[in-house]
């Protein structure tokens, strides 16, 4: 997902071609999904934003500038749908979540402090994960580890992750689609991936 | 640097946004020390797990449902 649209993939859009289509909505559907759902909790709901934001792309695309990357300009449409419609639920149904405490944009220690000694060296280390058989530390259980991880970080954490480490946008790119700066973006990555990388450490535990 | 320092330090050090001075103190550090080497490959690795959650397949009646509008967009 890392490699950017090159404007022949936006000329073959343009041109009514249904099998650049197909490839585009093929291979951002996952991250497209993961994105709405760190915005609407329900994973039906998720799919609506997922299908809404393509139909809204499909009738913008002769209107898009080229200003920003294509995959840019979708995945931006993708969290305004998705924070609409949030807004929208929200008023029906209040998230218990989405009023949880966020300490997002918090310096304090991602590190229980108790594992470090007093000169600030490891007393208990993170067990290495060498020895563990590869289907455990690479399989699909663990991947739903992450998951679930994930879809367990307050907002502000989830998106910066799912932009950065799924959608696999550059940190420059994720700053500016959230109108946040970078030292904020990396401060929020940092804080997210620390926790997934914990809850993977007591998985494999 | 202690490890408490340099667990915080992770990310910037992936990302490639610490200053020289403390990148080269980073890497004296993580050469010498067996918890923040693999505290390092944890982080690693959670990321390219993270990035496994890309792989969803669309389901079909959306896919369909989506071909059909790029379709009549194209008419129009």
């Amino acid at each position: 997902m890392g490699e950017s649209i090159n404007d022949s993939e936006l000329d073959a859009l343009r041109a009514g071609d249904e099998a650049a289509f197909q490839s585009l909505i093929q291979r951002y559907h996952g991250p497209m999904l993961r994105l709405a759902m760190t915005y609407v909790g329900d994973r039906g709901v998720a799919e609506e934003v997922v299908q809404e934001a393509w139909l809204t792309c499909v009738r913008s695309l002769g209107r898009f500038e080229g200003r920003s990357s294509l995959k840019t300009w979708i995945f931006g449409i993708v969290i305004n749908v998705a924070r609409s419609r949030r807004r929208k639920e929200s008023r029906i149904l209040p998230f218990a979540s989405f009023w949880r405490r966020d300490d997002s944009d918090s310096r304090r220690p991602t590190v229980d402090q108790s594992r470090f000694g007093s000169d600030g060296m490891w007393r208990s280390g993170p067990p290495s994960w060498d020895n563990l058989p590869e289907s455990k530390v690479l399989g699909d259980e663990i991947v739903q580890q992450v998951r679930a991880a994930i879809e367990g970080l307050p907002q502000k954490q989830r998106e910066v992750i799912v932009l950065r480490d799924v959608a696999g946008f550059e940190a420059g790119e994720v700053s500016v689609m959230l109108g946040i700066s970078p030292a904020n973006e990396r401060v929020r990555l940092h804080r997210a991936r620390a926790a997934v990388r914990q809850a993977l450490e007591e998985y494999l535990r | 640097m202690n490890c408490r320092q340099v667990v915080e330090l992770m990310t910037e050090y992936i990302e490639g946004t610490l200053s020289i001075d403390e990148r080269t103190r980073f890497e004296e550090h993580i050469a010498g020390c067996d918890g923040c080497r693999a505290y390092l490959a944890q982080m690693r690795t959670a990321r390219q797990l993270a990035r496994r959650l890309a792989d969803e397949p669309i389901p079909p009646t959306l896919e369909r449902e989506l071909l059909d509008a790029f379709r009549n967009w194209r008419r129009v």
